[in-house]
């Protein structure tokens, strides 16, 4: 406590704090100000997002009930194309009892015209992030059982990468946008409405 | 210092400096004047190696990134030029995998003496807060320092644990590729990561160790009878149990940094690799992003934690089991912080504690080791179930604490030191 009589008069007090105050909030715009450039450096920078341009694949050697080798990646993560017989459509259709999330009802997990049975475009090729959802380790496909199975945790996922009941991921795989070209070629990371757009220098595709 | 003969030239150097800077003072309130409880026994020296395990590991680590590389080209190539070409290149790389390794061992032990002894309680309860806040960043530090490597195991590991911020509700996703800076782990977040290993985190930690020793230096050390030696003292105000720290601790602590150092070249020299536990055998081969190991395995401090978070497999109130497996390992991490304020009992020391406190202190450290062992090894239904009952013992230890140190019979701690 200060003797001095102006110090401690109420009003010099009030002008005081009035002070320290609009000090502090002045100083605090000023730090999260400042704290913005270096947030926003953390986020992906042109040349990553650049490199995450859409992807161009070559489907033609793709047989049914296989996956394409080798595989594809798109923003750096392993793109599943897997070649599905009738037999596999037919099960896809009928198998889905010990399915969580049979119809598709989570939206964000695939583009709008990826929520049938067979989670694609078109029923015998279908296009799945292979990336578990559960932590990220990417599952096996396994031709004799007709799955996705992963070796970290031991999710399983069907042929549409739907994940059965009970095993640690939360969610069916992702699918990513993508579009067909031709009856050849498929695009990853662009819908055919964006295709027009995705022609732009900026995100030139590459090919697989 | 005979008042007759003029002082000698060290000690007018002492005194130029003492006018200057409060070297003698600091020398004596830290050392030579500073108490430290007579009845400390062999738990008491895991503190002081984790100095000495911190100053290796610094000196190791600015000596690795002088050849190191962090590229997503190079980091790989960079290492093996450091084990392979490199003068001793191979021993300073083994120094600082061992260290790791090392400093959890002398961090879980020390740790574990202040749950055994009681010294998280009043008055040292910042003290275990500063300590707890270094194990956060000493985990930190060991989880960015880990993909450095740039071997498939640091990768995956590295792409499990990132993922873990993608099971955060909303932001998730977003926040996931703000810790990345990419659509993955890359290039990008390797040079990040090592930033933050070589710069952020050592200097937190350096500062951080400094406050826990003064804040220790303040309340001065528990002991193993769980009671204040400042309680009594002489009429010069020294602690009547008290003995100074140097030399009487110091020469203690000498010859364990001896023995600790002979353990420690022995696994250095011998088994760096510690049968897959330091270094395990998929980092020998390059990250590659589209491989995953058969098993992932996060190193072994960690796998008791890692345990916790993929026994958790059932989502509650609608969110993801991802998601509470989360909670679940923030909240087995950050439990002990609470231990000042759940701990009601009567006595600190476990040796005036009751049956209860001992039982579960015991079933504590099982459930750790059995949770880091289940950590490393592949899961089946077996296991989960095992882990889940673990769990719930590791929790137990701390949510009943309130109640089993009130109700059970503890015995009366003596005046003095034993």
């Amino acid at each position: 406590m200060s003797n001095d009589k102006d110090a401690t008069s109420v009003e010099s007090k009030g002008r005081r704090y009035f002070l320290i105050g609009m000090t502090s909030a002045a100083s605090v715009a000023g730090a999260i100000g400042a704290a913005v450039p270096f947030v926003k450096s953390w986020t992906p920078s042109a040349k990553a997002r650049s490199a995450g341009a859409p992807k161009i694949c070559d489907i033609s050697r793709l047989r049914a009930g296989e996956l394409l080798e080798p595989m594809p990646a798109w923003r750096g993560k392993p793109c599943f194309i897997v070649g599905r017989t009738p037999e596999d459509v037919e099960r896809l259709k009928t198998e889905q009892d010990d399915l969580a999330d049979a119809a598709s009802e989570k939206l964000d997990r695939q583009p709008a015209y990826a929520r049938n049975p067979w989670r694609s475009r078109r029923p015998e090729l279908g296009v799945y992030i292979g990336i578990c959802t559960h932590l990220g380790c990417s599952p096996k496909h396994r031709s004799e059982e007709g799955d996705f199975y992963c070796p970290c945790h031991g999710s399983r996922f069907d042929l549409a990468g739907r994940v059965v009941k009970g095993v640690p991921a939360p969610d069916n795989l992702d699918v990513p946008p993508y579009s067909y070209l031709s009856e050849t070629e498929i695009i990853i990371g662009v819908d055919e409405e964006d295709l027009a757009a995705a022609k732009d220098l900026d995100d030139a595709p590459e090919r697989a | 210092m005979a008042a007759s003969s003029p002082a000698g030239p060290l000690t007018r150097l002492m005194a130029w400096v003492d006018e200057r800077f409060p070297l003698t003072r600091a020398m004596e309130d830290h050392a030579t004047k500073y108490y430290a409880p007579k009845n400390v026994n062999f738990w008491y020296l895991f503190g002081a190696l984790s100095l000495v395990v911190l100053v290796m590991q610094l000196l190791t680590g600015l000596w690795l990134t002088m050849s190191y590389v962090p590229s997503g080209d190079g980091a790989f190539a960079s290492v093996e030029y450091i084990m392979r070409d490199v003068e001793y290149g191979d021993l300073i790389r083994l120094a600082h995998s061992t260290g790791a390794s090392a400093f959890f061992a002398v961090v879980y032990l020390h740790m574990f003496r202040a749950l055994a002894y009681g010294s998280y309680r009043k008055p040292r309860e910042l003290l275990w807060l500063i300590g707890m806040a270094i194990y956060l960043v000493l985990m930190a530090e060991g989880f960015f320092g880990y993909l450095l490597p740039w071997g498939n195991m640091s990768y995956w590991a590295g792409q499990v644990i990132v993922s873990l911020v993608g099971a955060i509700p909303f932001f998730g996703a977003d926040l996931m590729e703000w810790v990345r800076g990419d659509y993955g782990i890359s290039d990008i977040t390797l040079n990040r990561f090592f930033a933050l290993h070589v710069v952020a985190l050592p200097i937190a930690l350096i500062g951080l160790v400094f406050i826990h020793i003064v804040a220790l230096h303040h309340v001065g050390s528990n002991n193993p009878d769980g009671i204040e030696i400042k309680d009594h003292k002489d009429d010069k105000g020294v602690p009547l149990d008290g003995i100074p720290f140097h030399p009487y601790c110091t020469v203690h602590d000498f010859q364990a940094t001896v023995a600790f150092l002979f353990i420690f070249c022995a696994i250095m020299f011998f088994a760096p690799e510690m049968f897959g536990y330091f270094l395990e055998k998929p980092n020998f081969e390059q990250a590659d992003p589209l491989k995953t190991p058969d098993v992932i395995a996060p190193v072994w401090y960690y796998t008791p934690f890692y345990s916790m978070l993929r026994a958790t497999t059932f989502p509650m109130f609608g969110l993801a089991a991802k998601f509470w497996g989360l909670v679940v390992m923030g909240a087995a991490i950050l439990m002990p912080a609470m231990l000042p304020w759940l701990d009601r009992s009567p006595v600190k020391s476990m040796r005036y504690k009751g049956l209860a406190s001992k039982v579960m202190l015991a079933l504590l450290v099982v459930s750790f080791f059995v949770l880091g062992y289940l950590g490393t090894i592949h899961t089946t239904p077996l296991t989960t179930a095992i882990a889940q009952v673990f769990t719930l013992i590791y929790f137990a230890y701390f949510v009943l604490m309130p109640w089993y140190t009130r109700v059970e019979k503890t015995k009366a701690p003596p005046e003095r030191v034993t």
